[in-house]
């Protein structure tokens, strides 16, 4: 079975699973409890000043999507950082890694942009034992407003600056927790970075509203009457994490900064997709909220098998090895040429391929008086919603023309040689170079 | 103390609420949840071939999306503009050879998605809000005689109200319903459902029914045609087919229909009597109806003896199950060659006959304190319009030999004889009626 033990920026864990800050980390009950499930480690729910102690709502604190069986696909929550004294929490800390300590346990902090205040209680919290920080710069919710979170997340000057006091601060590892609520995530990454982190953590939550009452005409979750934006998260948010994590494993800046990989893993084959994207660990929340701390045990058989089956002896022969796959549109080879292929004994003539193709793309499916549908070479573009709305799978598969194959669209032979649009003649700075 | 043992036709034979549990709804009604489940399995097809075949063409993909985006009653109206008897359609189509069959998930997993069971949830949310969806138009004037108050007639004086026209429908029952009140089995029809939504469609104004009257019993088609401006014929098959074996006419020889009539309007099914030893003859539906009864009433040995195969059965897979899992024994290639029994029947002799019918010499006999014939009804009248085959024959749209005489339903002339056909046919015939009272 494969190695699945991690390091991440030296903090070692059993396995690459870790609990992201969160209620399942809020205390020593809950995070003792998922050590023993089989987490590899947590980072503790965000720690604010000495003092009292912010407060939550009491009415709904979640709004979620569902799919027709209650599958729930997306949740969104507007809760804030623990509401439960510092000095609670980091007594908890201290005896919970005095109890594991080969289990990963970082603390997540957010205390106001001010020099002060990181200075003063990072060592506070070091004196846990903790293995290392994680710098809530991304909470989009409450916190925000008062200018922590992702307000901080969301200027790339301040990130640098926070990073860079945190440094000074400790010896430990600083991990930036990014908030996907930018429009370039390569701005805080890059940030980060130049003021000293050790490694980023992503996706933080993203703005949402999840639904409208349409009686009381209020945003849910609502509370007495009114709603606020709160954070999406879980299956829902996964493309747009993979994105931006790759995004920064791919940008020579930040290549080969560490990431921690977050947004809707659910599954051991979540995370792995997030690891070959170049995320050296993961982290898990909603699919905790939603089945229990059990689900590791899946995350990591499911893994081991894969790795096993790859030939892979550790997650480090796992981590990045997507990301020279990953390029821009401009690099995309046009003379790669794939037509639609309809596997009629799979077919049961639904006719969604049709619909889609006929209503809304290229007019490239025919049907006939038997309801037999089949792919029209010269019309096809090979755009693929035919086989993302067929409903069986491999019915529908895309069948690459060898080069020299005549592409009946075009008219002309498929050709050899890569050709991407930056050589491309309707490409105008081609012809001006011309 | 009556038991399931006790010789003879008795009554009683299981505890009133073991009777009572069994005539219970066959399949309870989908939850709310349940419902956004099965409609979620709906692919939404492309000229989906459910549509095509339902024979009243409902747009099925289309009210499954509306139940499934949390508006049933709109679904409801989407069913009920093509067929207005969708709600008893919903209880009583053999879904598993019509839309089900058809649907691609049969094809892909043997697993259709519950089209039938989505119907009702539908037509049941607007009912049971008591919403009637349809609007009579302004009056024309013009009145239509409708002969017989089954699905066909009801469908067809709906949409002729629908249309402005004055519609008298004449029936020789006590109640309207056709056999959707009197023909089918008790436990696909719960809680007086079929009354409630004769009541329900008559909400659209303009309809009259007159009980009691039949052709030749205080009207006749002559009358008709002459006082009013069409007349539609849904008037079914009153006439049951003999077994033309000896000893037919002993006592406990019975109708299969007029079983299940009575069932059905008894008030209490425990003072139904029913015999120990019960044999049904036939195998289509009503066959199924009546044996499947007998075995919920507590007779101890059911068996149900058709002359064919299994595979020539008019009864659906579904129906055959449903007996086999009630304990109801099915026998096929058989015919009956005669009763025995002195002024009661005590037996009955069968022979077993190849595929072709052809006797093959070999003879049993069944124990039976009641036989139950269904095996088939006849159209019955005089001065009919013209018939072919036993029925009536007509055109696409319902139009008769006689001008000015439309009909449709069991009694015509294409279609299976179902009450989903017939709803379609009475439907096409009004909207044929209206247009030659509109020219």
């Amino acid at each position: 079975m494969a190695n699945l033990e991690s390091e991440f920026v030296g903090i070692k864990s059993p396995n690459p699973f870790w609990l992201a800050s969160a209620p399942p980390t809020d205390k020593e009950y809950n995070v003792r409890r998922a050590f023993e499930a089989g987490w590899g480690g947590v980072v503790w729910k965000t720690l604010g000043e000495e003092g009292p102690p912010v407060v939550n709502v009491n009415g709904p604190r979640y709004g979620a999507i569902h799919g027709a069986d209650r599958r729930l696909l997306g949740l969104n929550n507007i809760e804030l950082i623990t509401d439960r004294p510092l000095e609670v929490n980091l007594e908890e800390m201290l005896r919970v890694k005095r109890d594991y300590p080969d289990h990963a346990l970082v603390a997540s902090v957010m205390v106001p942009c001010e020099e002060d205040s990181w200075k003063k209680i990072l060592p506070m919290i070091a004196e846990t034992g903790c293995d290392g920080f994680e710098l809530n710069f991304g909470c989009p919710h409450g916190m925000a407003e008062r200018g922590m979170g992702s307000a901080v997340g969301q200027v790339p000057d301040y990130i640098e600056m926070v990073a860079r006091w945190c440094k000074e601060a400790t010896d430990l590892p600083v991990i930036v927790k990014l908030t996907p609520n930018i429009t370039n995530i390569l701005y805080p990454a890059e940030a980060a970075k130049r003021g000293g982190a050790d490694a980023v953590s992503l996706i933080n939550t993203i703005n949402s509203i999840t639904s409208v009452n349409l009686d009381s005409f209020a945003p849910e979750p609502t509370i007495d009457g009114k709603g606020t934006h709160g954070g999406y998260c879980g299956p829902a948010v996964k493309p747009i994490a993979l994105n931006m994590v790759a995004e920064i494993a791919r940008n020579p800046e930040t290549h080969g900064l560490p990431i921690s990989g977050i947004g809707g893993v659910t599954t051991w084959r979540d995370a792995a997709e997030f690891m070959a994207l170049g995320a050296g660990n993961v982290q898990v929340c909603t699919a905790a909220m939603t089945y229990g701390f059990k689900i590791v045990q899946e995350m990591i058989s499911g893994l081991s098998q894969y790795m096993d089956e790859k030939g892979m002896t550790s997650t480090a022969d796992l981590v990045g090895r997507a990301v020279p796959n990953v390029t821009d549109w401009q690099n995309l080879n046009l003379n790669h040429v794939t037509k639609a292929r309809i596997n009629q004994d799979l077919c049961i003539s639904c006719g969604r391929c049709y619909a889609a193709c006929e209503d809304t793309s290229h007019q490239a499916i025919s049907i006939s008086e038997d309801r037999v549908f089949d792919v029209k070479d010269d019309e096809c573009v090979a755009c693929n919603l035919c086989v993302n709305v067929c409903p069986v799978d491999n019915c529908i598969t895309m069948e690459t023309l060898a080069p020299g194959a005549m592409d009946e669209r075009t008219g002309q032979p498929v050709e050899a040689d890569y050709g991407n649009w930056l050589g491309h003649p309707n490409n105008p700075s081609v012809q001006a170079a011309e | 103390m009556t038991s399931q043992m006790t010789p003879g036709v008795v009554a009683g034979r299981l505890a009133k609420e073991v009777i009572d549990d069994n005539f219970a709804d066959l399949h309870a009604p989908l939850d709310g949840h349940e419902a956004m489940v099965a409609a979620d399995r709906c692919y939404f097809c492309h000229d989906a071939p459910c549509i095509t075949a339902c024979p009243t063409d409902i747009d099925i993909p289309l009210f499954i999306r509306q139940i499934a985006s949390g508006t049933p009653e709109a679904a409801a109206k989407t069913i009920l503009s093509q067929n207005i008897l969708g709600g008893m359609c919903a209880r009583v189509c053999p879904t598993e050879t019509l839309c089900e069959q058809a649907c691609v998930r049969e094809a892909a997993e043997g697993k259709p998605v519950k089209i039938g069971e989505l119907q009702r949830f539908a037509t049941d949310a607007l009912m049971d809000a008591n919403v009637h969806p349809f609007e009579r138009g302004s009056s024309t004037g013009k009145k239509v005689a409708v002969v017989g108050a089954g699905p066909a007639g009801l469908s067809c004086a709906h949409r002729l109200a629908s249309k402005g026209h004055d519609v008298v429908i004449f029936d020789p029952r006590p109640k309207a319903g056709g056999l959707n009140e009197y023909g089918i089995a008790t436990y696909k029809s719960v809680d007086n459902f079929a009354a409630r939504e004769v009541g329900w469609l008559l909400q659209i104004g303009g309809i009259t029914v007159e009980t009691g009257k039949s052709l030749g019993n205080g009207i006749t088609l002559s009358d008709l045609t002459s006082e009013f401006d069409a007349v539609f014929l849904g008037i079914g098959l009153g006439g049951v087919n003999a077994l033309r074996c000896d000893g037919e006419d002993k006592d406990g020889v019975l109708d299969a229909v007029d079983f299940i009539a009575d069932l059905r309007q008894a008030s209490e099914f425990g003072t139904v009597e029913i015999g120990r030893d019960v044999v049904v003859i036939g195998g289509g539906m009503t066959a199924v109806d009546a044996a499947v009864q007998a075995k919920l009433l507590g007779a101890l040995n059911v068996s149900l003896v058709y002359r064919r195969g299994k595979d020539r059965m008019n009864a659906s897979d579904f129906e055959q199950d449903l007996a086999a899992s009630k304990g109801v024994r099915i026998i096929t290639n058989a015919s009956p060659r005669g009763v025995i029994g002195n002024g009661s029947v005590r037996e009955i002799e069968f022979e077993y006959t190849d595929d072709d019918l052809a006797p093959t010499g070999e003879t049993f006999r069944l124990a039976a304190d009641q036989v139950f014939k269904a095996i088939g009804q006849t159209l019955v009248g005089d001065d009919l319009p013209d018939i072919d085959r036993g029925k009536i024959t007509v055109t696409e749209t319902g139009r008769t030999s006689v001008a000015g005489v439309w009909a449709g339903g069991d009694c015509a002339s294409g279609g299976e004889d179902l009450t989903v056909t017939a709803v379609a046919e009475g439907r096409d015939a009004a909207e044929d009626i209206h247009a030659a009272l509109s020219a």
